[in-house]
């Protein structure tokens, strides 16, 4: 078992754990602090997979941005609190069964697949470098249209928080 | 010049849609002179084309595709035109009697609201004719055939504010329905058999040992196609509608239901001549509908009042003559009658009118009388005319109604004497009628006897270009005692001849020529001596029966009309309010019955809604992974 | 690392995501759960890039990130408006959708 190995091994009990304690804490506060743990994990997953530009743009932007955004709202309207007091035992285990199944029925259906390792070797295609040249050359329309389509959020954002 | 014949159908379909876009706001006089200068304008290609075919050099029938209209498959149907000598004949009858018409009416309607669209109309007719004799193959032929009989109704119904008029039209349409399902059935009984729709490639196959058929396919086929010319040209049993279309302006019902769309069956069957002449059974029955009709249409016509319903009965009776030619083999002489005919019928039938013009509307003859001191140009035409239609030797009517009475002596005595009966009848009502009118005393009010005048120059010209017509039209088939030179025959011989080899002994055919003259002559001075003193008492026995038209539409009436009317009332209740408005209602009451409760499912809850997606993707899976793997 | 390892991670991450949707009614809780759902799906799509050799995956991996944080602004902008309504942040109270 070398370092990769227990590195890999951490890294998903980690992201498992942290993602479980996401559903399972009754304060949103801690469920955001949790996803932000995942998404480490994640982006540890990705250094391990030689795409070091992505992980640093998961946590910068998932971790990063996006969850304060998360903790923002949480705090402006003062959600820390539990506010679910009537649980319906019946529905959640309702959900975790259906999930459960889901899992399983992938489980199964990918149990018979072929294995194939993953190359250790660092073949650089996580680098900018790379990823930039097919980004603005392979991807470049999509990559306009999603500067547009993130103007229409930014827009649609304001004109539905703005008060009446 | 045959290359140009396209033109010939485009000038009326000009016309047609100048006047029909136009015709809300165009001077009625300009609508007028365009409807006249278009038919012109074919006419003089018509005659140019003519000439070109009669001359030597002409080489068989010309082929002129314009496009291709149906391409699927196999089957393959060009929209082109065929110039032979019997295309290039009817060309010319339409066009030569379709100007005059058109000018006779440009005076005729001119008090007329809807003159500009009467115009419309009549080049649209005059278009779809052209279409139905031009066609190389039966599909364009039927195109013209529906587009005639859609003018016909259009026309029949042009006063479409008196409700009988646009019943008469009604009638018109559906009777020619009738028929155009067979001639539809012939059609496809062709397509399917033969493959092909085209003149030259289907009575090339006809001969040909390629395709076996039996005599049966034959006599079916022609049958069929014999049931369209039945509505089309008004047969028995079809023949009701086109007394009752005498309800459109007398133009019309010279042009349409007398020169031209009528004599479309005619056309038709000479056109098929090919297919009629290896069908002996549906020969005989076009011989035996032809002369039914004959006789009924003229027994009816001697005890009409009405003066275009005598024409009308007249015409339909004309036509069973031209029939009992195509029935006895004798197409050239159907041909030529259908020539004459169009000559002195329309000249009647534009007497006629000039005679209702003067009477401001007066249609009967009981009413008439002494006519002849006031308008002695429609007196003379007419004359010539009623002639004609009789037979007198020295008018065109003699000729070829003398020609169809050989043929059918020829084939079969009896047809013969039945002929000779009819020609009597024709010569007795015909001279009733000219009687009638024109001679004797006056019988009509006081402010109709003022109002009677000649009519313009415009209609009477017309009237004498056809008298002149009606007199020398004869003279290019002369009978073969007088000259062994048929000219008509001569020029239609590439295309249709008479198939029929007994010659008659030039004795025996003098003899013929005798006996219908003196019969003919006789009538005339018996219809002289009936009108001397009117009497127009009710009829009673058979002349009652005769004035009611055999009580055929009562008998249509009684055996099919109300039959089905009963038949559909009883199905509207049954099957049609029961039946199926129950099934759709009870489809719309259980959807929402089901929806009722089904709609509970959609609690608005987003949870719920989160599950059952999840729930569907499971079950997708499990079917994407183990069940269709 | 045979790459079933991290199919078998992602479906897992995913799956909690499902049931964090299912079990939570909290909507922000919710929210947060398809990003998590995201994130299993981004996870796996680097794994295909590195088993493939191709960069092409990773740049949807970005594509991916844009359109959730296009949706995060909106979403939270919707809850915050929701909020603001009804005092309450619980799913349940949101089934207006029947009318």
């Amino acid at each position: 078992m070398d370092l990769y190995e227990i590195l890999f091994w951490f890294l998903t009990v980690m992201a498992l754990g942290c993602a479980l304690g996401v559903i399972l804490s009754r304060n949103p506060i801690s469920s955001v602090l949790f996803l932000i743990a995942t998404f480490f994990a994640i982006s540890g997953h990705y250094i391990l997979m030689n795409a070091q530009f992505l992980a640093i743009v998961n946590i910068i932007v998932y971790a990063g941005a996006i969850m304060v955004l998360f903790l923002f709202v949480i705090m402006l309207m003062n959600l820390n609190a539990d506010t679910e007091p009537q649980k319906n035992r019946l529905i959640q285990l309702a959900g975790v069964i259906s999930g459960g199944i889901l899992f399983l029925v992938v489980l199964g259906a990918l149990r018979s697949t072929p294995v194939t390792n993953l190359e250790r070797a660092d073949v650089g295609i996580g680098l900018i470098k790379n990823l930039g040249k097919t980004l603005f050359t392979q991807f470049v329309l999509p990559f306009e249209i999603s500067s547009v389509l993130f103007l229409s959020a930014m827009i649609g954002a304001i004109v539905i928080g703005r008060k009446e | 010049m045959t290359q140009l014949v396209y033109l010939i159908p485009l000038f009326p379909l000009i016309g047609f849609l100048i006047n029909g876009i136009f015709w809300r706001k165009m001077p009625k006089n300009l609508g007028g002179i365009i409807g006249s200068l278009t038919v012109l304008a074919s006419f003089i290609v018509s005659l140019g084309i003519f000439f070109e075919v009669k001359s030597d050099t002409f080489q068989g029938p010309v082929v002129i595709q314009l496009f291709e209209f149906i391409n699927s498959g196999r089957m393959v149907i060009p929209f082109a035109f065929q110039v032979d000598a019997l295309s290039s004949l009817f060309l010319l009858i339409i066009t030569g009697v379709g100007f005059l018409i058109h000018v006779y009416s440009t005076s005729y309607m001119h008090d007329d609201e809807g003159m500009v669209k009467y115009f419309a109309y009549l080049n649209l007719f005059v278009f779809s004719m052209l279409l139905l004799v031009l066609g190389s193959n039966y599909l364009v032929m039927f195109i013209g055939w529906e587009g005639v009989g859609l003018c016909s109704y259009l026309l029949i119904g042009f006063w479409y504010k008196n409700r009988d008029y646009t019943n008469a039209a009604k009638k018109a349409f559906v009777m020619n329905r009738i028929g155009d399902l067979g001639f539809l059935v012939g059609m496809l009984l062709i397509l399917l058999n033969y493959g092909t729709l085209s003149y030259q490639e289907f009575f090339g196959h006809l001969g040909s040992a390629h395709i076996p058929v039996s005599n049966n396919l034959y006599n079916w086929i022609a049958i069929c196609l014999f049931i369209g010319a039945t509505g089309k040209s008004a047969q028995i049993p079809l023949f009701t509608w086109l007394p009752d279309a005498m309800a459109g302006p007398t133009p019309v019902s010279a042009l349409i239901h007398a020169a031209t769309m009528v004599t479309a069956g005619i056309y038709m069957i000479a056109r098929s001549g090919a297919l009629y002449s290896l069908a002996p059974m549906a020969l005989n029955i076009v011989v035996i509908i032809g002369t039914a009709t004959a006789l009924l249409a003229a027994s009816i016509a001697i005890k009409q009042y009405d003066i275009k319903k005598v024409l009308a009965y007249s015409t339909v009776s004309q036509l069973g003559f031209m029939f009992i030619a195509l029935g006895v083999g004798a197409y050239t002489t159907a041909v030529f009658h259908v020539m004459t005919h169009a000559f002195f019928k329309a000249l009647l039938f534009l007497g006629s009118g000039s005679v209702i013009h003067a009477m401001g509307g007066e249609q009967d003859i009981r009413k008439m009388g002494g006519l002849g001191k006031h308008m002695r140009t429609t007196q003379i035409t007419f004359l010539i005319g009623c002639l004609a239609i009789s037979g007198i030797p020295g008018f065109s009517g003699f000729f070829s109604k003398d020609e169809i009475l050989a043929a059918a002596y020829a084939h079969n005595p009896v047809i013969y004497y039945c002929g000779l009966i009819g020609a009597m009848m024709t010569a007795f009502y015909m001279f009733r009628l000219y009687f009638l009118t024109f001679s004797g005393k006056f019988r009509g009010t006081e402010d109709q006897h003022h109002h009677l005048h000649e009519s313009p120059a415009a209609m009477t010209i017309p009237l004498v270009v056809l008298a002149i017509l009606a007199i020398v039209g004869g003279y290019i088939g002369l009978p073969a005692v007088i000259s062994e030179h048929h000219a008509l025959a001569a020029f239609l011989h590439p295309v249709v001849s008479n198939f029929d080899p007994r010659e008659l002994e030039h004795g025996t055919e003098w003899m013929l020529m005798g006996v219908s003259v003196g019969a003919v002559v006789i009538m005339i001075i018996l219809a002289f001596a009936r009108t001397k003193t009117p009497n127009f008492s009710p009829n009673t026995g058979l002349a009652k029966v005769l004035e009611d038209k055999w009580y055929v539409d009562e008998l249509y009436d009684a055996v099919i009309v109300r039959p089905m009317a009963g038949l559909s009332r009883l199905f509207d209740r049954f099957v049609e309010r029961s039946g199926i408005d129950g099934f759709v209602n009870g489809i719309g009451k259980s959807v929402r019955w089901t929806s009722d409760r089904v709609r509970l499912v959609q609690s608005g809850q987003v949870g719920s809604y989160i599950f059952a997606m999840v729930l569907g993707m499971v079950l997708l899976f499990i079917l994407g992974f183990f069940w269709l793997s | 690392m045979p790459i079933q390892y991290y199919l078998f991670l992602s479906m897992a991450l995913f799956c909690i995501g499902i049931m964090g949707t299912l079990m939570r009614r909290n909507a922000i809780i919710i929210f947060m759960c398809i990003e998590l759902m995201l994130n299993a799906v981004n996870l796996l799509l680097v794994a295909f890039s590195k088993m493939y050799g191709d960069a092409s995956a990773q740049v949807f991996v970005f594509f991916i990130m844009v359109v959730a944080a296009a949706e995060v602004s909106v979403g939270l902008a919707v809850i915050v408006m929701m909020y603001r309504k009804v005092h309450s942040v619980d799913i349940n109270i949101l089934n207006r959708l029947k009318h």
